[in-house]
C-alpha cells in the first residue's frame, strides 16, 4: 500500500490543504491523495473543463487486479512481443468481489482468452478475450486500456468520448432522464455534475464485454458510476463504482490517475483493428479453408 | 381577441422577416459557428440527375416523384420466388422515413456541379489501376453470385470496416444521422455508421507526416465566416476506401459545413482528382436537425457480424453442392 503510506506521511500537509480548499472542490481519494487541491479552468457554463487527449498508464487491461509480468498466450510465437507487464490493482481492497461460481467462471475465460470460434450464432460470444476480437471495450474497461482518448466538452447537453481503440465512441448526455433504450458495447451513459466532478452513471451495457485480459467479467446488471475530477492541468483522476448484483457480493470501486497527452500535436490516430481479426475470426471459413 | 390578432399579426411578421433577412446565425460561447447536434441527411433527390429529366421539379412534380417512390417501396412483390424476394426485402420498413422526401429546392440531382447534374467522365486509368478495378470487380461477382472465396472477397462495409462514416458522405437508405460536437479549436463529425469520430482540428495544426494513412483520411478544418471548411488527406490505399475509387495520390476533397438557418445545414463536397475524373465536381446535401426529438444510438458491426460467417459458410456449402 505505497500510497497509504505516502498519504500518511503528508498527511498534516494534506489536511491543510483541505481546510484551504475551494467549497465544492473535489475531495481526493486514496489514489489521488498525492495531488494538491486544484481548481480547473472553467467552460463558459462554469463547470470544469475536460477537453484534451488523455490516457490511463496502470496495466489494468491485462489485470484489473495484482499480476506479476506473464508471457502471452503464444510464446512460442510471439516470444517477449506478446508478454504483459507487471502491475498492482487497482481496486481499492485489491480483489474483486465475487460469488463463488463467478470466480470459477473467470478462471475458465483466462483459460480460452485466445480461443475463438464464431461458427455459431448462439454461441459465437462464448469464447475469448473481446478485446482479441477487436470488440467494443465497454465501461470501464475503455479508460485504462493503453490506448488515448478524446473528451469532446462543448456548450450542448452532450459530452462525446472517444476512444483511439476500434473507433469506440459514447455520448454521455448531461442531466438526461431517459433509460437506456436498449444494450449497447459501450452503454448507456447520463452524467451530471457534483462539484468539480463529472459523475457518469453507466448501464445498459453488453454483457459480453470483459473487464481485462485475466477474464475477469460481469453481467447484463453491471451497473458503473465513474467519477472524473479535475487533479492538476495534466492529469483527471478517474474513479468508478462497479456493481452486479448477479456475479459480485458487493460493489467494489477501481481508482488511477489519467494522463494528459502532451505531445506537439498529438492527434487521436485511428486503431480500426478489425482487418487485424479476420484471419483469426473468419480465415477457416474461406475457400482454402484456412488462412488466406 | 384584438390583442390575440395583434400578437399573431406580429408572430406571422417575425416568421417571415426570419425567410427573408438574415437571422443571426448560433454561436458558441467561444464564438465559433454553432453547428452542435444530431442531424440527418436523408433524401430521395439522387446523387445524379436521371437522364433526360429536368434540374428542378415544380410542386406538383414533386408530390407525384414522392408518392410514386413510397407506394413503389410498399408495393406487394411476391412475384418472382424466393431469391428476388430476399433480394427485396431491404423494403420500406428499413427505409428511413426522410428518404421519401426530395431536397426543399426539388433538385434532381445532389450535384450542383457541372450543370447536368452527372458525375463527371472518367479518364482513362493507369494499367495498375485498371488491374485493380478489374480485380474488385471479379471479387464483386463472386460475391454476388454467392460464392466468395474470402472475406477478402466482401466490400469494407460488409466487413464492418468503413461505412458511411468516410467522406464524402451521401445519403444511404437508413441511418443517417451525424452528430455534431465542438468544443475551442475541435470540430467532431460523429456518423451513426460506424460508430466514428472524425475529429477534425481547427487550430491551425499541419495535417499528419505523408507516411501515416488512414481509412478516414486525416482533417484540418478553419471557419470562412459562418462555414466550416475541412481538407482530407492522407486516405488508405485501399478498394472502397475512397469515392469511385480515385488515386489516393491526387485526390483531393473539400468540404463546406454552413448553418443555414437553426433546423438546417447545407453540406457541400468537392471532389477532383485527375487520374479519375475529367473534372472536379461538387454536390450540395441539406442536413436536418433532428435533435432533440431523436437520438443517435449506437451502431456496433463487427460485434455481431454474423452475416460474413453465413456468407462464406453458405459458399461452402454451394461449392459441395456443385461437386455431388
Amino acid at each position: 500500500m505505497p500510497d497509504r503510506l505516502r498519504s500518511t506521511r503528508i498527511g498534516f500537509a494534506a489536511l491543510v490543504a483541505a481546510v484551504l480548499a475551494v467549497p465544492g472542490s473535489a475531495q481526493p481519494s486514496p489514489a489521488g491523495a498525492s495531488f494538491p487541491p486544484y481548481r480547473a479552468p472553467r467552460l463558459a457554463d462554469g463547470h470544469p473543463d475536460l477537453n484534451g487527449i488523455w490516457q490511463a498508464f496502470v496495466t489494468a487491461n491485462w489485470d484489473v487486479q495484482d499480476h506479476e509480468a506473464q508471457a502471452g498466450p503464444h510464446p512460442e510465437l510471439d516470444g517477449a512481443y506478446g508478454a504483459g507487464p507487471g502491475g498492482q490493482s487497482i481496486i481499492e481492497g485489491g480483489e474483486i468481489p465475487y460469488q463463488p461460481w463467478a470466480l470459477q467462471k473467470k478462471k475458465e475465460n483466462f483459460a480460452k482468452r485466445a480461443t475463438v470460434d464464431v461458427s455459431n450464432d448462439e454461441t459465437r460470444h462464448a469464447l475469448g478475450d473481446p478485446e482479441l476480437k477487436c470488440y467494443m471495450p465497454g465501461v470501464p474497461r475503455a479508460a485504462y486500456m493503453p490506448f488515448p482518448f478524446q473528451i469532446v466538452q462543448g456548450s450542448n447537453p452532450y459530452i462525446l468520448v472517444a476512444y483511439e481503440f476500434a473507433s469506440a465512441t459514447r455520448i454521455i448526455r448531461m442531466n438526461w432522464k431517459q433509460e437506456a433504450p436498449t444494450p449497447s458495447w459501450m452503454g448507456w451513459s447520463r452524467g451530471r455534475w457534483e462539484g468539480d466532478t463529472l459523475v457518469v452513471d453507466v448501464t445498459g451495457q453488453r454483457e459480453e464485454t470483459w473487464l481485462d485480459r485475466a477474464g475477469d467479467f460481469h453481467s447484463d446488471a453491471l451497473h458503473v458510476v465513474e467519477r472524473y475530477t479535475p487533479a492538476s492541468p495534466y492529469h483527471l483522476l478517474y474513479e468508478a463504482t462497479i456493481e452486479d448484483l448477479k456475479v459480485y457480493t458487493r460493489p467494489w470501486k477501481i481508482s488511477f490517475p489519467l494522463y494528459r497527452r502532451m505531445e506537439k500535436n498529438t492527434q487521436l490516430l485511428e486503431f480500426k483493428c478489425v482487418p487485424f481479426t479476420e484471419d483469426l475470426l473468419f480465415g477457416k471459413f474461406g475457400k482454402s479453408g484456412g488462412v488466406r | 381577441m384584438k390583442v390575440r390578432l395583434l400578437l399573431s399579426t406580429g408572430a406571422l411578421a417575425a416568421c417571415l422577416a426570419g425567410q427573408g433577412a438574415k437571422q443571426p446565425l448560433p454561436r458558441t460561447p467561444w464564438g465559433d459557428p454553432d453547428l452542435q447536434g444530431v442531424w440527418n441527411d436523408a433524401t430521395s433527390t439522387p446523387l445524379q440527375r436521371p437522364n433526360g429529366t429536368k434540374d428542378t421539379l415544380s410542386d406538383e412534380e414533386a408530390a407525384s416523384f414522392q408518392e410514386e417512390l413510397a407506394s413503389d417501396l410498399s408495393r406487394d412483390r411476391r412475384d418472382g420466388g424466393a431469391d428476388a424476394d430476399v433480394n427485396r426485402a431491404y423494403n420500406e420498413h428499413w427505409m428511413d422515413s426522410r428518404r421519401l422526401k426530395i431536397t426543399a429546392d426539388h433538385r434532381t440531382s445532389l450535384i450542383v456541379d457541372p450543370p447536368d447534374g452527372r458525375i463527371p467522365p472518367l479518364v482513362k486509368l493507369s494499367p495498375d489501376r485498371e488491374k485493380a478495378r478489374a480485380a474488385r470487380a471479379a471479387a464483386n461477382a463472386r460475391f454476388n453470385a454467392g460464392l466468395p472465396e474470402t472475406y477478402r472477397d466482401m466490400s469494407l462495409p460488409v466487413r464492418c470496416i468503413i461505412r458511411t462514416d468516410s467522406p464524402p458522405y451521401l445519403p444511404t437508405i437508413y441511418n443517417n444521422d451525424f452528430q455534431i460536437f465542438q468544443s475551442p479549436g475541435v470540430v467532431v463529425i460523429a456518423p451513426e455508421m460506424i460508430h466514428s469520430a472524425r475529429i477534425i482540428p481547427v487550430d491551425g495544426r499541419p495535417h499528419l507526416g505523408p507516411n501515416l494513412h488512414q481509412w478516414l483520411g486525416d482533417s484540418r478544418g478553419h471557419w470562412e465566416g459562418a462555414t466550416l471548411v475541412v481538407e482530407t488527406t492522407n486516405f488508405r490505399p485501399d478498394d472502397g476506401v475512397i469515392f469511385q475509387n480515385a488515386d489516393p495520390d491526387t485526390f483531393r476533397i473539400t468540404e463546406r459545413f454552413t448553418r443555414v438557418d437553426a433546423d438546417t445545414l447545407n453540406y457541400e463536397f468537392t471532389v477532383e482528382d485527375p487520374h479519375t475524373w475529367s473534372r472536379p465536381w461538387t454536390a450540395r446535401i441539406p442536413w436536418t436537425k433532428i435533435d432533440p426529438d431523436e437520438q443517435m444510438y449506437e451502431y456496433a458491426c463487427h460485434e455481431d457480424n454474423y452475416d460474413l460467417v453465413h456468407f462464406l459458410v453458405g459458399a461452402r456449402g454451394r461449392e459441395q453442392k456443385a461437386k455431388q
